[in-house]
């Protein structure tokens, strides 16, 4: 297990997110922690991320007509971004609330849109910044760090 | 990871928690000799990503094809359906296809919950 990557990888996975493409989500989220593991990173560095590219994947799938996911690997940290055109966030204070959603009532039935999707990814990042325009789209930026010192420096 | 085939004394695997609870097996022998160490109950899938442990068993009444994905990424042991509830076969091909167990049970959520809690709490 280690902190930091001995090399230089500088990996990017790209994924394309469909409306009400639910399953994909969890195959992103899948896919990159799969070749984080490959990468030696420590377990709970790969499940932070992992659950930041399923709820963000989910975010999209749900609430946007297209967008996509980009994850970028550094040495010592991981970006995942989101951009989708599609609903954007009215007040995205509220909508970071844990309980707050605006999905419909089928999406919730089914297990999804309870609201804790963003206050999830806030609680795994290092670092997240959520640009939205109504009626336009959202784009979401999240940094994880791979070591706890580099964590608690912050950005 | 995934596959784990390594039965130490006195841990539980997917066939043995089926079998002494009486549970229905629907994926045939797929992962059956993976470990469970511990268990977790909830329909909210966001709920269940950020909670779950490791090599748990989720019980759950959602029966949709996209918990396979929350499933796979949390890598869990086998899903665990109560009170009989229906599935679709392609529900239950998809999980073969992805290494996930699903057992069915005829006790509700909160029995199934007690039921597997104190089979691992004995080991």
């Amino acid at each position: 297990m280690v902190d930091s990557l001995a090399y230089t990888p500088q990996i990017t996975l790209e994924f394309e997110i469909g409306e009400k493409d639910f399953f994909v989500a969890g195959e992103c989220a899948s896919r990159v922690k799969k070749t984080l593991q490959q990468l030696g990173l420590k377990q709970d560095v790969i499940k932070r991320i992992a659950i930041i590219i399923y709820e963000a994947a989910m975010n999209v799938a749900i609430h946007a007509t297209s967008g996509r996911l980009v994850v970028h690997v550094e040495p010592d940290a991981i970006t995942i971004r989101t951009e989708d055109v599609g609903a954007g966030i009215e007040d995205i204070d509220l909508a970071m609330k844990e309980g707050y959603s605006t999905a419909s009532y089928e999406i919730r039935e089914m297990g999804f849109g309870a609201g804790m999707g963003l206050s999830n990814i806030k609680q795994c990042s290092d670092d997240l910044n959520i640009e939205s325009r109504v009626g336009v789209g959202t784009t979401l930026n999240a940094r994880v760090f791979f070591s706890d010192e580099r964590r608690h420096e912050g950005a | 990871m995934g596959g784990i085939t390594v039965h130490r004394e006195g841990m539980m695997n997917v066939r043995e928690l089926a079998e002494v609870l009486g549970l229905e097996v629907l994926t045939g022998e797929t992962n059956m000799d993976r470990p469970v160490r511990s268990g977790y109950t909830s329909d909210l899938l966001s709920d269940v990503i950020a909670n779950i442990g490791d090599d748990a068993v989720w019980i759950t009444i959602q029966r949709h094809v996209n918990i396979l994905g929350v499933a796979k990424l949390k890598d869990v042991s086998a899903i665990i359906i109560p009170r009989k509830l229906d599935l679709e076969g392609s529900f239950l091909e998809k999980a073969k296809q992805e290494g996930i167990a699903v057992l069915r049970g005829t006790s509700s959520a909160f029995e199934l919950s007690a039921l597997v809690y104190e089979r691992l709490k004995r080991g």
